[in-house]
Protein backbone atom coordinates (compact mmCIF):
# COMPACT_ATOMS: atom_id res chain seq x y z
CA UNK A 1 0.00 0.00 0.00
CA UNK A 2 2.76 2.44 0.91
CA UNK A 3 5.11 1.14 -1.77
CA UNK A 4 3.93 3.14 -4.75
CA UNK A 5 7.15 2.73 -6.72
CA UNK A 6 6.47 -0.98 -7.07
CA UNK A 7 3.48 0.01 -9.14
CA UNK A 8 5.47 2.32 -11.36
CA UNK A 9 8.01 -0.40 -11.92
CA UNK A 10 5.47 -2.52 -13.73
CA UNK A 11 5.74 -1.12 -17.23
CA UNK A 12 2.81 0.95 -18.38
CA UNK A 13 2.78 1.69 -22.08
CA UNK A 14 0.65 4.81 -21.57
CA UNK A 15 3.25 6.99 -19.88
CA UNK A 16 2.45 9.90 -17.61
CA UNK A 17 3.58 13.42 -18.53
CA UNK A 18 6.30 13.37 -15.94
CA UNK A 19 7.89 10.22 -14.71
CA UNK A 20 10.59 9.97 -12.08
CA UNK A 21 11.79 6.38 -11.84
CA UNK A 22 14.17 4.93 -9.28
CA UNK A 23 16.21 8.10 -9.14
CA UNK A 24 19.18 8.03 -6.81
CA UNK A 25 21.77 10.67 -6.20
CA UNK A 26 25.00 10.15 -4.35
CA UNK A 27 27.24 13.15 -3.92
CA UNK A 28 30.72 11.72 -4.08
CA UNK A 29 33.31 13.09 -1.70
CA UNK A 30 35.06 14.99 -4.46
CA UNK A 31 31.98 16.61 -5.93
CA UNK A 32 31.53 20.34 -5.75
CA UNK A 33 31.26 21.93 -2.34
CA UNK A 34 31.28 18.82 -0.27
CA UNK A 35 33.89 19.02 2.43
CA UNK A 36 32.98 15.81 4.19
CA UNK A 37 35.06 12.76 3.37
CA UNK A 38 32.07 10.45 3.04
CA UNK A 39 29.77 10.39 0.06
CA UNK A 40 26.29 11.75 0.75
CA UNK A 41 23.26 9.80 -0.38
CA UNK A 42 20.85 12.61 -1.14
CA UNK A 43 18.18 10.57 -2.92
CA UNK A 44 17.54 6.88 -2.64
CA UNK A 45 15.42 5.24 -5.28
CA UNK A 46 12.76 7.92 -5.57
CA UNK A 47 9.87 7.26 -7.97
CA UNK A 48 6.62 9.00 -8.77
CA UNK A 49 4.59 10.08 -11.78
CA UNK A 50 2.45 13.07 -12.53
CA UNK A 51 0.02 14.03 -15.27
CA UNK A 52 0.08 17.09 -17.44
CA UNK A 53 -1.35 20.07 -15.60
CA UNK A 54 -1.03 18.44 -12.21
CA UNK A 55 0.38 20.25 -9.22
CA UNK A 56 2.50 17.91 -7.14
CA UNK A 57 4.04 18.90 -3.83
CA UNK A 58 7.22 17.39 -2.48
CA UNK A 59 7.10 17.38 1.29
CA UNK A 60 9.90 16.24 3.52
CA UNK A 61 12.28 17.10 6.32
CA UNK A 62 15.07 19.58 5.74
CA UNK A 63 18.10 18.18 3.95
CA UNK A 64 16.26 15.13 2.63
CA UNK A 65 17.04 15.90 -1.00
CA UNK A 66 14.04 17.82 -2.37
CA UNK A 67 16.12 20.56 -3.94
CA UNK A 68 18.45 17.92 -5.33
CA UNK A 69 15.49 16.20 -6.96
CA UNK A 70 14.31 19.45 -8.55
CA UNK A 71 17.81 20.08 -9.88
CA UNK A 72 17.87 16.60 -11.37
CA UNK A 73 14.44 17.05 -12.95
CA UNK A 74 15.69 20.34 -14.39
CA UNK A 75 18.73 18.60 -15.80
CA UNK A 76 21.07 20.88 -13.87
CA UNK A 77 22.97 18.10 -12.12
CA UNK A 78 23.47 14.49 -13.17
CA UNK A 79 21.71 11.69 -11.30
CA UNK A 80 23.59 8.65 -10.11
CA UNK A 81 20.95 6.23 -11.42
CA UNK A 82 17.35 6.04 -12.50
CA UNK A 83 15.49 7.97 -15.16
CA UNK A 84 13.56 11.20 -15.46
CA UNK A 85 11.16 11.65 -18.35
CA UNK A 86 9.29 14.90 -18.88
CA UNK A 87 6.95 15.07 -21.84
CA UNK A 88 8.69 13.03 -24.49
CA UNK A 89 12.17 13.73 -23.26
CA UNK A 90 14.55 11.79 -21.12
CA UNK A 91 16.14 14.54 -19.05
CA UNK A 92 19.93 14.47 -19.16
CA UNK A 93 20.51 18.21 -19.62
CA UNK A 94 18.31 21.30 -19.28
CA UNK A 95 15.44 21.29 -21.77
CA UNK A 96 15.05 25.06 -21.70
CA UNK A 97 11.33 24.70 -21.14
CA UNK A 98 11.03 25.05 -17.38
CA UNK A 99 10.11 27.88 -15.10
CA UNK A 100 12.14 28.09 -11.92
CA UNK A 101 11.15 29.79 -8.69
CA UNK A 102 13.53 29.73 -5.74
CA UNK A 103 13.06 30.33 -2.06
CA UNK A 104 14.62 33.78 -2.37
CA UNK A 105 13.26 35.93 -5.19
CA UNK A 106 16.74 36.00 -6.79
CA UNK A 107 15.96 38.97 -8.98
CA UNK A 108 18.72 40.87 -10.72
CA UNK A 109 19.16 44.19 -8.94
CA UNK A 110 20.53 45.78 -12.09
CA UNK A 111 17.34 45.13 -14.05
CA UNK A 112 13.98 46.80 -13.73
CA UNK A 113 10.98 44.66 -12.81
CA UNK A 114 9.88 44.13 -16.40
CA UNK A 115 13.41 43.40 -17.59
CA UNK A 116 13.74 40.81 -14.85
CA UNK A 117 10.57 39.18 -16.10
CA UNK A 118 11.91 39.28 -19.67
CA UNK A 119 15.24 37.70 -18.78
CA UNK A 120 14.27 34.19 -19.98
CA UNK A 121 13.03 35.62 -23.27
CA UNK A 122 16.38 37.33 -23.81
CA UNK A 123 18.22 34.09 -23.21
CA UNK A 124 15.85 32.24 -25.54
CA UNK A 125 16.20 35.06 -28.10
CA UNK A 126 12.45 35.60 -28.13
CA UNK A 127 12.45 39.05 -26.60
CA UNK A 128 10.07 40.71 -29.03
CA UNK A 129 7.08 42.99 -28.75
CA UNK A 130 4.73 40.15 -27.96
CA UNK A 131 7.00 39.11 -25.10
CA UNK A 132 6.93 42.61 -23.64
CA UNK A 133 3.18 42.63 -23.86
CA UNK A 134 2.94 39.27 -22.15
CA UNK A 135 5.29 40.46 -19.42
CA UNK A 136 2.99 43.40 -18.85
CA UNK A 137 -0.03 41.11 -18.67
CA UNK A 138 1.68 38.78 -16.21
CA UNK A 139 2.66 41.67 -13.98
CA UNK A 140 -0.91 42.87 -14.10
CA UNK A 141 -2.12 39.39 -13.19
CA UNK A 142 0.01 39.40 -10.05
CA UNK A 143 -1.05 42.95 -9.22
CA UNK A 144 2.21 44.72 -10.02
CA UNK A 145 1.27 46.72 -13.10
CA UNK A 146 2.28 49.89 -11.26
CA UNK A 147 5.84 48.66 -10.71
CA UNK A 148 6.89 47.76 -14.23
CA UNK A 149 9.83 50.16 -14.23
CA UNK A 150 10.78 49.82 -10.56
CA UNK A 151 13.97 48.24 -9.31
CA UNK A 152 13.74 45.06 -7.20
CA UNK A 153 15.06 46.77 -4.06
CA UNK A 154 12.08 49.08 -4.12
CA UNK A 155 9.69 46.13 -3.67
CA UNK A 156 8.73 44.13 -0.61
CA UNK A 157 9.70 40.46 -0.34
CA UNK A 158 6.25 39.29 -1.39
CA UNK A 159 6.20 41.62 -4.37
CA UNK A 160 9.66 40.44 -5.42
CA UNK A 161 8.51 36.84 -5.26
CA UNK A 162 5.57 37.71 -7.49
CA UNK A 163 8.02 39.18 -10.01
CA UNK A 164 9.99 35.94 -9.79
CA UNK A 165 6.78 34.07 -10.51
CA UNK A 166 6.20 36.16 -13.63
CA UNK A 167 9.78 35.51 -14.71
CA UNK A 168 9.13 31.78 -14.37
CA UNK A 169 5.99 32.03 -16.50
CA UNK A 170 7.06 34.42 -19.25
CA UNK A 171 8.23 31.75 -21.68
CA UNK A 172 5.07 29.68 -21.09
CA UNK A 173 6.95 26.65 -19.78
CA UNK A 174 5.30 23.25 -19.62
CA UNK A 175 6.65 22.63 -16.15
CA UNK A 176 7.14 24.93 -13.18
CA UNK A 177 9.73 23.93 -10.62
CA UNK A 178 9.22 25.76 -7.36
CA UNK A 179 11.61 25.32 -4.46
CA UNK A 180 9.97 26.56 -1.28
CA UNK A 181 8.94 29.68 -3.13
CA UNK A 182 6.80 31.10 -0.35
CA UNK A 183 8.84 29.85 2.58
CA UNK A 184 10.20 33.28 3.44
CA UNK A 185 6.84 35.02 3.36
CA UNK A 186 4.50 35.78 6.21
CA UNK A 187 1.41 33.61 6.62
CA UNK A 188 -1.01 36.08 5.07
CA UNK A 189 1.10 36.83 2.01
CA UNK A 190 1.73 33.14 1.64
CA UNK A 191 -2.00 32.36 1.48
CA UNK A 192 -2.46 35.07 -1.13
CA UNK A 193 0.40 33.63 -3.13
CA UNK A 194 -1.11 30.16 -2.88
CA UNK A 195 -4.36 31.40 -4.37
CA UNK A 196 -2.44 33.28 -7.03
CA UNK A 197 -0.50 30.16 -7.94
CA UNK A 198 -3.67 28.11 -8.25
CA UNK A 199 -5.18 30.77 -10.48
CA UNK A 200 -2.09 30.90 -12.68
CA UNK A 201 -2.01 27.14 -12.91
CA UNK A 202 -5.65 27.17 -14.01
CA UNK A 203 -4.99 29.81 -16.65
CA UNK A 204 -1.76 28.42 -18.02
CA UNK A 205 -2.32 24.69 -17.61
CA UNK A 206 1.30 24.26 -16.57
CA UNK A 207 2.38 21.30 -14.49
CA UNK A 208 3.99 22.22 -11.19
CA UNK A 209 6.49 20.49 -8.92
CA UNK A 210 6.29 22.36 -5.66
CA UNK A 211 8.72 21.85 -2.78
CA UNK A 212 7.53 22.94 0.62
CA UNK A 213 7.99 22.36 4.34
CA UNK A 214 4.42 23.25 5.09
CA UNK A 215 1.96 20.38 5.34
CA UNK A 216 -1.09 22.56 4.96
CA UNK A 217 0.39 24.46 2.01
CA UNK A 218 1.16 21.20 0.27
CA UNK A 219 -2.36 19.93 0.73
CA UNK A 220 -4.03 23.19 -0.12
CA UNK A 221 -2.26 23.43 -3.46
CA UNK A 222 -1.81 19.92 -4.71
CA UNK A 223 -3.40 17.19 -6.72
CA UNK A 224 -0.91 14.91 -5.07
CA UNK A 225 1.57 15.16 -2.21
CA UNK A 226 4.76 13.13 -2.25
CA UNK A 227 6.11 12.68 1.26
CA UNK A 228 9.81 12.00 1.59
CA UNK A 229 11.48 10.26 4.47
CA UNK A 230 14.54 11.55 6.26
CA UNK A 231 17.82 11.43 4.38
CA UNK A 232 18.49 9.46 2.33
CA UNK A 233 15.21 10.52 0.82
CA UNK A 234 12.86 7.84 -0.34
CA UNK A 235 9.27 8.32 -1.20
CA UNK A 236 7.56 7.47 2.07
CA UNK A 237 4.06 7.95 0.75
CA UNK A 238 2.06 9.33 -2.16
CA UNK A 239 -1.06 11.06 -0.95
CA UNK A 240 -3.67 11.92 -3.56
CA UNK A 241 -5.62 14.99 -2.50
CA UNK A 242 -9.23 14.61 -3.52
CA UNK A 243 -10.35 18.13 -2.75
CA UNK A 244 -12.17 19.74 -5.67
CA UNK A 245 -10.72 22.79 -7.42
CA UNK A 246 -11.16 25.72 -7.35
CA UNK A 247 -10.18 25.73 -3.71
CA UNK A 248 -10.56 28.63 -1.36
CA UNK A 249 -9.28 29.36 2.11
CA UNK A 250 -12.48 27.73 3.40
CA UNK A 251 -11.19 24.44 2.02
CA UNK A 252 -8.68 24.41 4.88
CA UNK A 253 -11.48 23.85 7.36
CA UNK A 254 -13.16 20.89 5.69
CA UNK A 255 -12.91 17.39 7.22
CA UNK A 256 -11.26 16.07 4.05
CA UNK A 257 -8.49 18.66 4.45
CA UNK A 258 -7.90 17.76 8.08
CA UNK A 259 -7.88 14.10 7.17
CA UNK A 260 -5.22 14.70 4.52
CA UNK A 261 -3.19 16.72 7.02
CA UNK A 262 -3.32 13.81 9.47
CA UNK A 263 -2.16 11.31 6.85
CA UNK A 264 0.70 13.57 5.76
CA UNK A 265 1.75 14.20 9.37
CA UNK A 266 1.86 10.47 10.00
CA UNK A 267 3.86 9.89 6.85
CA UNK A 268 6.33 12.56 7.94
CA UNK A 269 6.58 10.95 11.35
CA UNK A 270 5.53 14.05 13.23
CA UNK A 271 2.39 12.26 14.38
CA UNK A 272 2.78 8.78 15.81
CA UNK A 273 0.41 6.49 13.94
CA UNK A 274 -2.59 4.84 15.65
CA UNK A 275 -1.75 4.59 19.35
CA UNK A 276 -0.75 7.61 21.45
CA UNK A 277 2.40 6.12 22.98
CA UNK A 278 5.77 7.64 22.20
CA UNK A 279 6.27 11.28 21.37
CA UNK A 280 7.84 12.42 18.12
CA UNK A 281 11.51 13.26 18.48
CA UNK B 1 15.13 71.58 5.74
CA UNK B 2 17.16 74.33 7.36
CA UNK B 3 18.64 71.99 9.91
CA UNK B 4 19.67 69.57 7.17
CA UNK B 5 21.49 72.39 5.41
CA UNK B 6 23.30 73.18 8.64
CA UNK B 7 24.19 69.52 9.07
CA UNK B 8 25.43 69.02 5.53
CA UNK B 9 27.35 72.25 5.02
CA UNK B 10 27.65 73.93 8.39
CA UNK B 11 29.33 71.10 10.28
CA UNK B 12 32.00 70.32 7.66
CA UNK B 13 32.76 74.05 7.41
CA UNK B 14 33.04 74.27 11.17
CA UNK B 15 35.44 71.34 11.06
CA UNK B 16 37.65 73.09 8.51
CA UNK B 17 37.54 76.32 10.51
CA UNK B 18 38.59 74.43 13.62
CA UNK B 19 41.60 72.88 11.88
CA UNK B 20 42.64 76.26 10.44
CA UNK B 21 42.34 77.85 13.88
CA UNK B 22 44.42 75.07 15.42
CA UNK B 23 47.00 75.49 12.66
CA UNK B 24 47.27 79.26 13.24
CA UNK B 25 47.43 78.70 16.98
CA UNK B 26 50.31 76.21 16.66
CA UNK B 27 52.24 78.65 14.42
CA UNK B 28 51.64 81.51 16.80
CA UNK B 29 52.11 79.67 20.10
CA UNK B 30 55.23 77.82 18.92
CA UNK B 31 56.48 80.94 17.17
CA UNK B 32 57.40 78.67 14.27
CA UNK B 33 59.37 80.05 11.33
CA UNK B 34 57.71 79.82 7.91
CA UNK B 35 60.25 77.22 6.78
CA UNK B 36 59.01 74.82 9.42
CA UNK B 37 55.28 75.53 9.28
CA UNK B 38 53.87 78.41 7.25
CA UNK B 39 50.62 80.00 8.37
CA UNK B 40 47.52 79.21 6.26
CA UNK B 41 47.53 82.62 4.64
CA UNK B 42 51.08 82.13 3.34
CA UNK B 43 50.11 78.78 1.89
CA UNK B 44 47.05 80.34 0.34
CA UNK B 45 49.17 83.12 -1.12
CA UNK B 46 51.63 80.60 -2.56
CA UNK B 47 48.74 78.62 -4.03
CA UNK B 48 47.39 81.69 -5.82
CA UNK B 49 50.75 83.11 -6.89
CA UNK B 50 52.05 79.79 -8.27
CA UNK B 51 48.71 78.60 -9.55
CA UNK B 52 49.92 78.15 -13.14
CA UNK B 53 52.85 76.06 -11.98
CA UNK B 54 50.61 73.92 -9.78
CA UNK B 55 48.20 73.35 -12.64
CA UNK B 56 50.90 72.34 -15.12
CA UNK B 57 52.63 70.02 -12.62
CA UNK B 58 49.25 68.74 -11.46
CA UNK B 59 48.36 67.95 -15.05
CA UNK B 60 51.42 65.68 -15.26
CA UNK B 61 50.50 63.85 -12.07
CA UNK B 62 46.88 63.58 -13.17
CA UNK B 63 47.90 61.98 -16.45
CA UNK B 64 50.20 59.51 -14.70
CA UNK B 65 47.44 58.61 -12.25
CA UNK B 66 44.65 58.18 -14.77
CA UNK B 67 46.67 56.42 -17.45
CA UNK B 68 48.19 54.03 -14.96
CA UNK B 69 44.76 53.38 -13.48
CA UNK B 70 43.18 52.77 -16.88
CA UNK B 71 46.05 50.47 -17.75
CA UNK B 72 45.33 48.52 -14.56
CA UNK B 73 41.66 48.28 -15.57
CA UNK B 74 42.37 47.28 -19.14
CA UNK B 75 44.80 44.56 -18.11
CA UNK B 76 43.19 43.62 -14.81
CA UNK B 77 39.61 43.01 -15.95
CA UNK B 78 40.32 40.46 -18.70
CA UNK B 79 42.81 38.70 -16.47
CA UNK B 80 40.21 38.59 -13.71
CA UNK B 81 37.70 37.05 -16.11
CA UNK B 82 40.25 34.42 -17.13
CA UNK B 83 41.26 33.59 -13.57
CA UNK B 84 37.65 33.47 -12.35
CA UNK B 85 36.39 31.19 -15.11
CA UNK B 86 39.23 28.76 -15.56
CA UNK B 87 39.83 26.31 -12.78
CA UNK B 88 43.52 25.68 -13.60
CA UNK B 89 44.24 29.40 -13.94
CA UNK B 90 42.42 30.05 -10.72
CA UNK B 91 44.37 27.41 -8.85
CA UNK B 92 47.61 28.69 -10.34
CA UNK B 93 47.23 32.41 -9.82
CA UNK B 94 44.58 33.30 -7.27
CA UNK B 95 46.62 32.45 -4.16
CA UNK B 96 49.57 34.24 -5.76
CA UNK B 97 47.49 37.34 -6.39
CA UNK B 98 46.20 37.38 -2.82
CA UNK B 99 49.73 36.95 -1.52
CA UNK B 100 51.19 39.66 -3.74
CA UNK B 101 48.43 42.04 -2.75
CA UNK B 102 49.96 42.57 0.66
CA UNK B 103 53.46 43.21 -0.72
CA UNK B 104 54.23 46.95 -0.53
CA UNK B 105 54.54 47.55 -4.26
CA UNK B 106 55.87 51.10 -3.87
CA UNK B 107 59.04 49.54 -2.51
CA UNK B 108 59.66 48.42 -6.08
CA UNK B 109 59.68 52.02 -7.31
CA UNK B 110 63.49 52.42 -7.29
CA UNK B 111 63.90 49.21 -9.27
CA UNK B 112 61.23 50.19 -11.76
CA UNK B 113 63.08 53.45 -12.21
CA UNK B 114 66.28 51.61 -13.00
CA UNK B 115 64.41 49.60 -15.60
CA UNK B 116 62.33 52.31 -17.21
CA UNK B 117 64.11 55.57 -16.55
CA UNK B 118 62.75 58.79 -15.08
CA UNK B 119 60.14 59.47 -17.73
CA UNK B 120 56.41 58.82 -17.88
CA UNK B 121 56.89 55.05 -18.40
CA UNK B 122 58.24 54.37 -14.92
CA UNK B 123 55.37 56.33 -13.31
CA UNK B 124 52.81 54.43 -15.34
CA UNK B 125 54.43 51.18 -14.31
CA UNK B 126 54.38 52.08 -10.61
CA UNK B 127 50.79 53.34 -10.74
CA UNK B 128 49.79 50.23 -12.65
CA UNK B 129 51.51 48.05 -10.09
CA UNK B 130 49.64 49.50 -7.12
CA UNK B 131 46.27 49.82 -8.89
CA UNK B 132 46.27 46.42 -10.58
CA UNK B 133 45.93 44.21 -7.51
CA UNK B 134 42.82 45.62 -5.88
CA UNK B 135 41.11 45.62 -9.28
CA UNK B 136 41.92 42.05 -10.21
CA UNK B 137 41.43 40.58 -6.73
CA UNK B 138 38.06 42.26 -6.15
CA UNK B 139 36.87 41.49 -9.66
CA UNK B 140 37.76 37.81 -9.35
CA UNK B 141 35.98 37.69 -5.99
CA UNK B 142 32.92 39.29 -7.59
CA UNK B 143 32.90 37.01 -10.60
CA UNK B 144 33.13 33.98 -8.38
CA UNK B 145 30.29 34.95 -6.07
CA UNK B 146 27.45 35.03 -8.56
CA UNK B 147 24.30 33.87 -6.76
CA UNK B 148 23.82 30.17 -7.46
CA UNK B 149 20.12 30.63 -8.23
CA UNK B 150 20.85 33.04 -11.06
CA UNK B 151 23.35 30.64 -12.59
CA UNK B 152 20.84 27.79 -12.30
CA UNK B 153 18.14 29.94 -13.84
CA UNK B 154 20.41 30.72 -16.79
CA UNK B 155 21.49 27.08 -17.06
CA UNK B 156 17.91 25.83 -17.02
CA UNK B 157 17.26 28.08 -20.03
CA UNK B 158 20.32 26.67 -21.79
CA UNK B 159 22.09 30.01 -21.80
CA UNK B 160 25.42 30.10 -23.60
CA UNK B 161 28.58 30.85 -21.65
CA UNK B 162 28.77 34.27 -23.27
CA UNK B 163 25.16 35.02 -22.33
CA UNK B 164 25.82 33.93 -18.76
CA UNK B 165 28.89 36.10 -18.56
CA UNK B 166 27.35 39.20 -20.09
CA UNK B 167 23.88 38.99 -18.58
CA UNK B 168 24.51 37.44 -15.18
CA UNK B 169 28.08 37.05 -14.02
CA UNK B 170 29.54 40.41 -14.96
CA UNK B 171 26.65 42.65 -13.87
CA UNK B 172 26.51 40.74 -10.59
CA UNK B 173 30.25 41.37 -10.12
CA UNK B 174 30.09 45.06 -10.97
CA UNK B 175 29.74 46.30 -7.37
CA UNK B 176 32.93 44.38 -6.54
CA UNK B 177 34.72 45.87 -9.54
CA UNK B 178 33.72 49.34 -8.43
CA UNK B 179 34.91 48.74 -4.87
CA UNK B 180 38.24 47.57 -6.27
CA UNK B 181 38.44 50.55 -8.59
CA UNK B 182 37.89 52.96 -5.71
CA UNK B 183 40.74 51.45 -3.72
CA UNK B 184 42.85 51.39 -6.89
CA UNK B 185 42.36 55.05 -7.78
CA UNK B 186 43.33 56.13 -4.26
CA UNK B 187 46.46 54.00 -4.45
CA UNK B 188 47.15 55.26 -7.97
CA UNK B 189 47.64 58.83 -6.73
CA UNK B 190 50.04 57.58 -4.08
CA UNK B 191 51.87 55.52 -6.69
CA UNK B 192 52.27 58.52 -8.98
CA UNK B 193 53.68 60.68 -6.18
CA UNK B 194 56.08 57.97 -5.02
CA UNK B 195 57.25 57.55 -8.61
CA UNK B 196 57.92 61.27 -8.80
CA UNK B 197 59.70 61.26 -5.44
CA UNK B 198 62.06 58.52 -6.53
CA UNK B 199 63.07 60.10 -9.77
CA UNK B 200 61.37 62.71 -11.91
CA UNK B 201 61.65 66.19 -13.27
CA UNK B 202 57.98 67.06 -13.23
CA UNK B 203 54.73 66.49 -11.42
CA UNK B 204 53.35 67.58 -8.06
CA UNK B 205 55.48 65.05 -6.19
CA UNK B 206 58.58 66.49 -7.82
CA UNK B 207 57.39 70.02 -7.05
CA UNK B 208 56.80 69.09 -3.43
CA UNK B 209 60.28 67.64 -3.15
CA UNK B 210 62.08 70.51 -4.88
CA UNK B 211 60.13 73.16 -2.97
CA UNK B 212 61.11 71.51 0.29
CA UNK B 213 64.75 71.29 -0.69
CA UNK B 214 64.66 75.01 -1.57
CA UNK B 215 63.07 75.71 1.83
CA UNK B 216 60.00 77.08 0.04
CA UNK B 217 57.65 75.43 2.53
CA UNK B 218 54.57 77.47 1.56
CA UNK B 219 54.87 76.16 -2.00
CA UNK B 220 55.36 72.61 -0.69
CA UNK B 221 52.13 72.96 1.29
CA UNK B 222 50.38 74.44 -1.71
CA UNK B 223 51.50 71.39 -3.75
CA UNK B 224 50.22 69.12 -1.00
CA UNK B 225 46.89 70.89 -1.13
CA UNK B 226 46.80 70.55 -4.92
CA UNK B 227 47.51 66.84 -4.53
CA UNK B 228 44.56 66.46 -2.18
CA UNK B 229 42.33 68.20 -4.67
CA UNK B 230 43.63 65.91 -7.40
CA UNK B 231 43.00 62.85 -5.25
CA UNK B 232 39.44 63.89 -4.56
CA UNK B 233 38.88 64.73 -8.20
CA UNK B 234 39.93 61.32 -9.52
CA UNK B 235 37.93 59.59 -6.79
CA UNK B 236 34.86 61.55 -7.82
CA UNK B 237 35.51 60.54 -11.42
CA UNK B 238 35.31 56.89 -10.38
CA UNK B 239 32.12 57.59 -8.45
CA UNK B 240 30.68 59.28 -11.51
CA UNK B 241 31.58 56.24 -13.59
CA UNK B 242 29.87 54.12 -10.95
CA UNK B 243 26.66 56.11 -11.23
CA UNK B 244 26.74 55.70 -15.01
CA UNK B 245 27.66 52.02 -15.05
CA UNK B 246 25.64 50.84 -12.06
CA UNK B 247 22.72 53.21 -11.52
CA UNK B 248 20.90 50.54 -9.53
CA UNK B 249 23.34 50.78 -6.62
CA UNK B 250 22.24 53.14 -3.89
CA UNK B 251 24.18 56.43 -4.01
CA UNK B 252 27.44 56.26 -1.99
CA UNK B 253 26.25 58.90 0.47
CA UNK B 254 23.34 56.70 1.55
CA UNK B 255 25.41 53.62 2.09
CA UNK B 256 26.91 54.36 5.51
N1 LIG C 1 26.52 20.04 -4.23
C1 LIG C 1 26.45 19.19 -3.20
N2 LIG C 1 27.54 18.50 -2.80
C2 LIG C 1 27.47 17.64 -1.78
N3 LIG C 1 26.36 17.39 -1.07
C3 LIG C 1 25.24 18.05 -1.41
C4 LIG C 1 25.22 18.98 -2.50
N4 LIG C 1 23.97 19.48 -2.60
C5 LIG C 1 23.25 18.89 -1.63
N5 LIG C 1 24.00 18.03 -0.91
C6 LIG C 1 23.54 17.19 0.20
O1 LIG C 1 22.39 16.49 -0.21
C7 LIG C 1 21.43 16.48 0.82
C8 LIG C 1 20.11 16.97 0.31
O2 LIG C 1 20.20 18.35 0.03
P1 LIG C 1 18.99 19.19 -0.55
O3 LIG C 1 19.44 20.59 -0.71
O4 LIG C 1 18.46 18.52 -1.73
O5 LIG C 1 17.93 19.07 0.64
P2 LIG C 1 16.49 19.73 0.75
O6 LIG C 1 15.53 18.62 0.94
O7 LIG C 1 16.25 20.66 -0.36
O8 LIG C 1 16.61 20.53 2.12
P3 LIG C 1 15.89 21.87 2.53
O9 LIG C 1 14.48 21.51 2.78
O10 LIG C 1 16.60 22.26 3.79
O11 LIG C 1 16.08 22.84 1.42
C9 LIG C 1 22.00 17.28 1.96
O12 LIG C 1 22.46 16.39 2.94
C10 LIG C 1 23.13 18.04 1.37
O13 LIG C 1 24.16 18.15 2.30
MG1 LIG D 1 16.02 22.74 -0.51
Amino acid sequence: MDRPHLETLTIEPQMAFGSIKNVSKIFSAGELLSRSAEPVVALDDASFDFEQGQLVSLLGPSGCGKTTLLRIVAGLIPKTSGSVVIGDHEVVEPLGDYGFVFQSPSLMPWRTVIDNVLFPMEILKRNNKAARQRAGELLELVGLSGFVGARPHQLSGGMQQRVALCRALIHAPQLLLMDEPFGALDELTRMEMNDLLLRIRRETGASVLFVTHSISEAIYLSDKVIVFSRRPARVAQEIPIDLPYPRSQRTRFTPAFTQAERIASEALGVLPPVDEKGTPS
Amino acid sequence: MMSRLVAQIGYPLAGVAFILAAWVFVCWAGNLPTVVLPTPDKVFYAFIARFDLLVSEGWVTLKETLYGFLLALVIGLPMAVAVANSRPLNLMFYPLLIGLQSVPKVALAPIVLVWLGTGMESKLAIVWLVAFFPIIVDTVAGLRSTPRELLELADSLRASRLQIFLKVQFPAALPFVITGAKVAITLAVIGAVIGEFVGSSEGLGFLLLSATSQLDTPLAFAALFALSVLGMFVYLLVELAERLAAPWLPPPSQRH
